[in-house]
């Protein structure tokens, strides 16, 4: 029998909710790693069982963990699933929580340095992992998107962490700069259609593609219009907040900018804005429908000064026609005095027959559509502000 | 033996449930070689506390013991009598402001 399960990361912890594929009754399961940040979890697509979740504090810094029976028990890896982490056997040894910026192999130094808020070139600092990105083939390989903004590996299930440094090192880097919630590489796309290709996005820096497998980098902005940035050219310095794929047609890529909606036909070497009727077009999230490509959504927000939805009204705008042509989607959600945000990693999809769609709000609302938007429910309304949301369909 | 105490947040990620342990220290007692000894019988916490590979306190914690603050002491400094002794604790504070 079909179900669901809904990976909700939020500011104190994390929570599991699961039904079956009629999506009318959920259980509730949390919360995990308690009073701490989870920024994000994500299930494998190769074994739905094995789940990572990035568990981090501005005080205690990064943690991660791994589940192995499908977010029931979890441990860090290094520890078998189901041992206690303190025993003398067993033991996680903390390397899985080890992240460690590659430096020059010619002089030992930092690869590179970015521009800081005061103008300044400044070094790498590990901060927190943004986003959790597990290999559509191989439970044991997940990669990190993190804050200074990097990508990391893992080949082992976590236990291990290598960065690959050919996105840092490939000469942009003194041009990044950090956006309001700090310079973080937080959206990791995978192709499905061949394995060397993958797309990430850092604010403030913009999209990069690598075509092989994460050795070198190219930036993929050509297109992208940021009123801050003087050089409309600009090859770097856009605040990208969120791309989004449809795997059976990996060559189009849809982008919500921090202002700009913008959609590329060609893996990112050109972007064209499909902004259309949207009553704003600043936002955070985007996502594609499960099984029509050219259906997105995204939840428009009312400015970068004032990050709650417009008139207090909570829409979801859906476009069927791949941009530019936009419906409001309203039915459910509170259409006055609603003063929430949805954050960049907080909309998810399953793909039952009726696309299922969901998105959590930082007043802690986890809301799910199982027609594809046409009606909204919440399935939480209470829990700590939400930072991710993603989802497994399980059959 | 030392006695010390953890904040809730890394007692829960140890899976400690009392709110002090003990460890022994060979040597001589300095907030380094606890953290040594803390991270080698509870190695999930290594990174928690200092940085993993700076070794640098991180900066929201504190280490506090008789009264004292000696998170800008030199990590080789020597501990107070009272805390070799194990008549006083070894504070390790997460600065969480309230209010």
């Amino acid at each position: 029998m079909s179900g669901v399960r809904v990976l909700v990361g939020t500011h104190k912890g994390a929570f599991i909710l699961s039904s079956d594929g009629k999506r009318t009754k959920w259980d509730v399961s949390g919360p995990h790693f308690t009073g701490w940040e989870v920024y994000h979890m994500k299930g494998s697509p190769a074994d739905p069982n094995r789940l990572y979740a990035s568990q981090t504090s501005g005080w205690f810094g990064q943690v991660i963990q791994r589940s192995d029976d499908g977010g029931k028990t979890w441990f860090q890896p290094g520890t078998p699933a189901g041992e206690p982490t303190t025993g003398p056997g067993g033991m996680s040894k903390g390397e899985s929580n080890k992240f460690v910026y590659d430096t020059s192999a010619e002089t030992g130094k930092p690869l590179t340095t970015h521009q800081f808020y005061d103008g300044n070139q400044h070094p790498w600092e590990f901060k927190r992992v943004w986003h959790l990105e597990p290999s559509l083939n191989d439970p044991n390989t997940v990669y990190a998107g993190v804050e200074d903004a990097a990508i990391f590996r893992s080949k082992d299930g976590g236990k291990s962490w290598q960065e690959l440094s050919g996105l840092r090192g490939h000469g942009t880097g003194p041009k990044w700069q950090p956006g309001a919630g700090g310079m973080c590489l937080h959206t990791i796309v995978l192709d499905p259609s061949n394995p060397q290709r993958m797309f990430i996005a850092i604010s403030a820096a913009g999209a990069f593609r690598t075509d092989d497998g994460g050795k070198t980098w190219k930036p993929i902005n050509r297109g992208l219009k940021s009123q801050y940035i003087p050089d409309p050219n600009a090859e770097v310095g856009h605040c990208v907040h969120r791309i989004a794929m449809h795997k059976s047609k990996p060559g189009v890529l849809f982008m919500q900018k921090h202002w700009d909606v913008m959609r590329s036909d060609n893996a990112g070497d050109q972007w064209t804005e499909v902004s259309g009727n949207l009553p704003t077009d600043f936002g955070f999230v985007i996502d594609v429908h499960a099984h029509e490509p050219e259906t997105i959504y995204v939840v428009p927000i009312k400015s970068d000064g004032e990050h709650f939805p417009l008139d207090g009204k909570l829409r979801v705008y859906r476009s069927k026609t791949g941009g530019n042509e936009w419906e409001a989607l309203t039915k459910g959600l509170p259409q006055k005095d609603c003063y929430v945000n949805v954050l960049r990693d907080a909309m998810a999809v399953d793909s039952l027959d009726k696309c299922g769609i969901y998105f959590g709000t930082t007043g802690g609302q986890v809301y799910a559509s199982s027609d594809s938007g046409e009606n909204w429910e919440p399935i939480v309304r209470d829990l700590p502000a939400v930072l991710s949301v993603e989802v497994q369909t399980l059959t | 033996m030392i006695r010390v105490m953890l904040p809730p947040h890394l007692r829960g990620l140890a899976r400690i449930s009392s709110a002090e342990i003990t460890l022994e220290i060979s040597g001589a007692a300095t907030v380094r070689s606890v953290l040594d000894a803390l991270e080698a019988s509870y190695p999930m916490l290594q990174g928690t506390i200092r940085d993993h590979v700076t070794q640098q306190r991180r900066p929201f914690l504190r280490f506090f013991a008789c009264e004292e603050d000696l998170s800008h002491e030199s990590p080789d400094t020597p501990l107070p009598e009272a805390v070799v002794a194990g008549k006083e604790p070894l504070l390790i504070v997460g600065a969480i402001a309230g209010g």
